[in-house]
């Protein structure tokens, strides 16, 4: 019930109407009442490339499936080198890794945007090097610095669910495809990259998930309109409550598209928690 | 496994061991050894320089001028001590996350014990809202609540209680998960032994199951008060005005404007504290988890 409910006001205030005398949302409890007009209000300022909420529903999709890229490329040789290579220093490297969970993400922006300020330590180094000629303004709203950004906030989801599958990939199997003749790298290809697909999956979508509503990064790192995302005009429509009822279609419209990968990962996850216990 | 025994001295040659080090199939860990420090590096770095700056003397946080404790303490008006913005933020984020605690721990233990009583299709799709709740976007459920609180819980309205029940509804999850999983691998053996010598069922639960469920109750407690203290998105929805303002929003508000290391002192405290929680958390479990000789990982 403590679920259910709250989604069912955003279904009655979204199909609800606006009251044109207190300019806020009246919403329809009775489903047959339900009216359309503020879902395909809208849902047209999405799809036309001139509406109000095209730019940000295209930039999500960009940030989001780059930073997601972004995740696998660091977290995976990550993962697996904590599943592999540690050896005895794993311990220390899975207390560092797990710091970051109980480090709180304001403050772990906050640490970037003393470091990417101009006169901040990433330039001065970049300088140094001989990288830049003149400091680059990382936070004047660079679609660059908000992906490094969320990859920064949300590896080490990407990682968990790897390591956890990597780890479980029995030796043996390893030194069967070494045995058998192949070389690492086919071996990697052949044996531990299909064995940790399910980790990569997972990973993928636990990554993704939360990132489509995330806005605060944008607005830490990036606060500009042309890098607006969806989850910065959800949380602006809230301000005024005469457009609260299209930040609610907006939600609708993000819980609809997020429903099947969300669907997807309660399944595999629950398939495999079966075959653990059977 | 790891690698093989260098044969090779420090006199061979760069192509020798290039050589080597691509032929030797298991040779790749200089490589991922350097992924591996240079990720901690990476994660952990920015943090320390945080934490680093919060005890500059200069406004700065970016150019250092010296160690001193002006943001905690000694400065009259910014410092922490002295700032009763930051004071009430911390205060309104530890309130929450005890609030969060005392009420979600002991619905969630009900919920995973009533779970195994009730097989069949109602367990399977609590179970599943459950888990849905873990991997949805956290911004929906803030925003699904928020519009609860302004409308069908006017009476409440939003505010403390509403950013409470938030937190609630949020980390219900980790209590059912964590004691559920504990439920399943102790068993029904020992509840049935107790109900064979005679106990009855409330005995049993208070005598048996509880006892028995304590480190994942304590562990799910200690892992919902981090997460809770760390909240950002469902507490700033549903805030009404400063006076609910906790540390995750003083940073993000101060951040968005111009940060002073009080910023940072604020968010190393926070820091401090979770990490005692953590510390504390670890000890305790592995030290029950001894004690009944069966170490087990939530």
């Amino acid at each position: 019930m403590f679920f259910v409910f709250p989604f069912y006001v955003v279904l009655a205030i979204t199909f609800g109407g606006v009251d044109p005398i207190l300019r806020q949302p009246v919403p329809a409890w009775n489903p047959a009442n339900w009216n359309t007009a503020i879902l395909s209000f809208t849902w047209s300022n999405i799809t036309h490339s001139d509406g109000l909420y095209h730019q940000a529903f295209i930039n999500t999709f960009v940030f989001v499936a780059l930073a997601t890229l972004g995740c696998l490329l660091i977290g995976y040789p990550f993962a697996y080198f904590l599943a592999r290579h540690a050896g005895r220093w794993r311990g220390v490297f899975l207390v560092a890794f797990f710091t970051p969970f109980w480090i709180s993400y304001m403050l772990r922006m906050l640490a970037w945007i003393s470091l990417l300020q101009d006169d901040g330590y990433v330039n001065r180094i970049l300088l140094k090097i001989g990288l830049l000629q003149h400091p680059y303004p990382w936070l004047d709203g660079k679609p660059l610095t908000l992906i490094l950004g969320l990859i920064y906030g949300y590896v080490p989801f990407m990682v968990l669910p790897l390591y956890a599958t990597l780890d479980r990939i029995p030796a043996p199997l390893l030194e069967a495809g070494r045995d058998l003749g192949a070389n690492p790298a086919r071996t990697f290809w052949r044996v531990t990259l299909p064995l940790s697909r399910q980790g990569i999956l997972a990973g993928l979508v636990i990554c993704a998930l939360p990132m489509f509503g995330d806005y605060y990064t944008q607005q830490l790192l990036a606060n500009t309109a042309n890098t607006r995302m969806l989850g910065n005009a959800v949380v602006d429509s809230l301000t005024q409550p005469i457009f609260v009822s299209r930040g609610a279609a907006l939600i609708l419209v993000m819980l609809v598209i997020l429903i099947v990968p969300i669907l997807y990962y309660l399944r595999s996850t629950n398939r495999a928690a079966a075959e653990g216990l059977g | 496994m790891s690698s093989l025994p260098a044969i090779a001295g420090p006199q061979r040659s760069f192509t020798s061991r290039a050589r080597d080090a691509l032929s030797n199939p298991w040779g790749r860990t200089r490589f991922l050894w350097v992924v591996g420090i240079g990720y901690v590096l990476w994660s952990l770095v920015p943090v320390v320089n945080a934490v680093v700056f919060s005890f500059n003397r200069a406004r700065s946080i970016t150019q250092w001028g010296g160690f001193s404790l002006r943001w905690y303490i000694t400065d009259p008006n910014e410092s922490v001590l002295h700032d009763p913005n930051l004071r009430h933020a911390i205060l309104q984020s530890f309130t929450l996350a005890l609030l969060t605690v005392v009420i979600a721990v002991p619905f969630g233990v009900a919920f995973a014990i009533a779970l195994r009583h009730w097989r069949g299709r109602s367990s399977g799709t609590s179970n599943f809202l459950m888990m849905f709740s873990f991997v949805t976007p956290e911004l929906i459920l803030a925003v699904a609540l928020f519009l609860l609180f302004i409308d069908a819980f006017r009476v409440f309205g939003l505010g403390t209680f509403a950013q409470a029940m938030g937190l609630v509804v949020l980390a219900l999850a980790y209590p059912v998960v964590i004691v559920r999983a504990r439920l399943l691998s102790i068993g029904a053996t020992y509840e049935e032994a107790a109900m064979d010598l005679g106990a009855s069922p409330m005995r049993t639960l208070g005598r048996v199951t509880l006892p028995m469920l304590a480190p994942s109750i304590f562990a799910s407690a200690a892992i919902i008060f981090v997460f809770t203290l760390d909240d950002f998105v469902v507490v700033n929805q549903l805030a009404r005005d400063s006076s609910n303002e906790t540390v995750a929003m003083a940073i993000y508000g101060a951040a968005r404007t111009a940060p002073t290391p009080a910023t940072n002192a604020v968010g190393t405290l926070m820091l401090v504290a979770s990490t005692i929680v953590v510390t504390v958390t670890v000890m305790l479990y592995r030290r029950a988890g001894r004690r009944r000789g069966d170490i087990e990982s939530p």
